[in-house]
């Protein structure tokens, strides 16, 4: 049952991956993220991560795709238009990512044994577990997030405010 | 502050071992706020000097962590050491002097000197964190800040069209560098079951899958190999460096380098120190790449911002070669060259962005012809830089690439130092050619866009740099001692044995 569950949405969140890719319009790319987010959580929720899958649904499928579309519609973006693509895209960035697939697929393939198995669902992470992680063992760079968000903020007013 | 303490005896407060990076953040809260409260069109010089005193407070906090002892914090988290020191010396030492740089170059050309001041600081804080960082997520979200930061002050020449491209291509690739960083810490923690160095450390020893430890290595090190401009990855870096203001291409060519850096030494020697066989190949064929297409790409640049940017690739490449040396040799040479480089290529840079000024109106290499002429003293500066950076005796770039290649040399390397000197030798070709252009070429009638002018702060600054050139190449003692004591920590886990090198380095 478990088993069924994972592939249906490893299909699902690798078509949406896809479709995301594929689409033209900046609107049903992001439709599409929402598919990949959601799928996502139905995973890590299979691996006993429910407080992790819930935020996943929470942050990324509600909060940061309902930003998402909202920023599409106003800036009224439409069709993008294709290029070719580049050249070097073509010789260097294509074989590259193949290289890349083949590495670490190599990599997984050969050690499927040795990383053991385990049954989907077989445990829970509790909150508590991961706030003990969060707040004690990482509670420094959890802290220190202050400053990165702080910078994205600046960054952004710098950015996108004119000039007078 | 400063009282004498006797280490070990006193229990201290966990906030000491960041307190550069506090004091950086504090300074930079502080400004952020002035700004919003002071009148638009007020110069906003006094949050210049806020930040610079604000980076002299950091300095001097990261001097006074030599006195505690060698340690770790917030649940292993962080560790401050002599290593973690030299390298906040080194960035805290590019700020100050990139600071002194920007005093007086956006004033009244942007409306965003403030945040100007502000980026900064929360750069340098980022930057500072990955130095003392022993925790692969910290260094995540430490690099993420110095990124960040750095991302945005590359597109603060906002009214031409380079510099915001420089920018986006910046973000763009950068992002996608980071997502393969990240990767690399989630294989690491699949093989050692931690993101701790010192516990992934002990699952390098144990041998602990090798070849998902390769991968994650190799993963890792693309990610900060982009972040150093090493070939293949450096594919960003001439079109960046043309278009961000020049003032902060001295200080990304150089403080973020640094940090990285001083991040893959700390994952190559202290986490991976027992694999050296599984990154030593991946390191070798990265620094000749680097030094080979660096130098040829700068041979064939015209743009003088340009040559520079494919001089910064080789020059990472000839850091790199200090990777291949021995533990504590190599880790010295490494340290030590980050210093010298940071002191000539902030200078070339500041020097640039005096002659061109805000709207850049000098960029390719004839348009630097006869610049001795008319502007002798900044010339001679220049030149001092160019021949520091070509590794001319007597200069920081001298003792530098010396130290990088006996280390090189003496761990059994000999091929990789000659192919380094041959590249050397072609590097000296094209600053030389720069240098002719301003001494020998005759002099242009002079233009009506020439309105450069030294300020105080701006010789300070150049004076600064010009000092450390000489220092690091006539009197290296000191920062060498220094960078040795960073590389000796490596050793062992960080403990109390280690704690009497730096000071009596200090009292010597």
């Amino acid at each position: 049952m478990n088993v069924a569950i994972f592939i249906l949405f490893a299909l699902l969140c690798l078509g949406g991956a896809l479709n995301l890719l594929l689409q033209r319009h900046p609107i049903n790319s992001a439709l599409s993220l929402i598919v990949v987010m959601s799928s996502l959580s139905v995973l890590y929720l299979l691996l006993g991560a429910e407080f992790l899958a819930l935020a996943q649904i929470i942050v990324y499928s509600g909060a940061i795709m309902v930003l998402f579309v909202f920023v599409i519609m106003l800036l009224n973006a439409g069709e993008e238009e294709r290029t070719h693509g580049s050249r070097a895209a073509y010789f260097a960035g294509i074989p590259g990512v193949l290289a890349l697939f083949a590495v670490l697929a190599g990599t997984f393939v050969t050690l499927r044994l040795s990383f053991g198995g385990t049954r989907l669902g077989a445990f829970l992470v509790t909150t508590g577990d991961l706030s003990r992680v969060l707040f004690r063992n990482l509670l420094l760079p959890f802290e220190v997030t202050s400053v990165l968000i702080l910078v994205a903020i600046l960054g952004a007013v710098v950015l996108a405010r004119k000039e007078h | 502050m400063n009282e004498p303490m006797t280490p070990s005896m006193i229990a201290f407060s966990p906030a000491l071992r960041i307190l550069p990076e506090i004091l950086m953040t504090l300074t930079g809260v502080l400004v952020m706020l002035v700004e919003a409260v002071l009148k638009p069109r007020t110069s906003r010089k006094p949050l210049g000097i806020v930040a610079i005193l604000g980076t002299l407070a950091a300095i001097a906090a990261s001097v006074y962590q030599l006195f505690l002892p060698a340690g770790t914090a917030f649940f292993g988290t962080v560790q401050s050491d002599a290593f973690s020191v030299f390298f906040h010396l080194v960035i805290g030492c590019i700020v100050l002097v990139t600071l002194l740089i920007s005093l007086d170059y956006f004033e009244g050309h942007t409306s965003f000197v403030g945040e100007y001041y502000a980026l900064i600081l929360f750069g340098a804080t980022g930057m500072m964190l990955m130095t003392c960082s022993v925790e692969l997520l910290m260094v995540f979200i430490s690099l993420e800040i110095s990124s960040i930061s750095t991302y945005i002050l590359a597109g603060y020449r906002k009214r031409s069209a380079t510099s915001p491209e420089a920018s986006i291509k910046y973000f763009l690739l950068g992002s996608f560098a980071t997502a393969f960083f990240l990767y690399g810490i989630a294989l690491c923690f699949g093989a050692t079951g931690s993101t701790n160095l010192y516990e992934i450390a002990k699952g390098v020893a144990d041998g602990a899958s090798p070849l998902l430890l390769t991968v994650a290595f190799g993963m890792m090190l693309i990610g900060l190999g982009f972040k150093v401009s090493l070939a293949p990855f450096h594919v960003w870096t001439p079109d960046v460096y043309e278009g961000a203001p020049a003032p902060v291409v001295g200080l990304m060519s150089t403080a973020p380098k640094a940090a990285a850096f001083a991040v893959l030494l700390r994952i190559a020697y202290g986490a991976f120190g027992t694999a050296i066989h599984i990154w030593m190949p991946l390191v070798w064929i990265m620094a000749v790449l680097s030094m080979t297409i660096g130098n040829l790409g700068a041979l064939t640049q015209r743009n003088v911002k340009r040559m520079l940017a494919y001089s910064s690739i080789a020059h990472a490449g000839y850091l790199l070669v200090a990777f291949t040396a021995l533990a504590p040799m190599g880790i010295a040479a490494a340290s030590f060259y980050t210093a010298a480089y940071a002191a000539m290529n902030v200078g070339a840079f500041g020097i640039i962005s005096y002659l061109s000024g805000y709207n850049e109106a000098r960029t390719s290499l004839s348009d630097f012809a006869g610049i001795a002429r008319r502007h002798p003293v900044a010339a001679a500066a220049f030149a001092v830089f160019l021949i520091s950076l070509i590794g001319i005796p007597f200069t920081a770039g001298f003792f530098g690439k010396f130290y990088v290649f006996t280390a090189a040399i003496n761990s059994g390397n000999a091929w990789l130092a000659v192919l380094g000197l041959l590249n050397s030798g072609v590097a000296a070709f094209y600053y030389l050619r720069l240098l002719a252009q301003m001494y020998m070429v005759p002099v242009e009638p002079p233009r009506e866009a020439d309105t450069a002018h030294a300020r105080p702060a701006f010789i300070l600054a150049m004076a600064i740099l010009v000092l450390a050139v000489f220092a690091l190449g006539i009197f290296p003692g000191r920062i060498l001692d220094l960078a040795r004591a960073g590389a000796a920590t490596f050793s062992g886990p960080a403990n109390a044995a280690s704690q009497t090198v730096p000071v009596a380095l200090l009292r010597r």
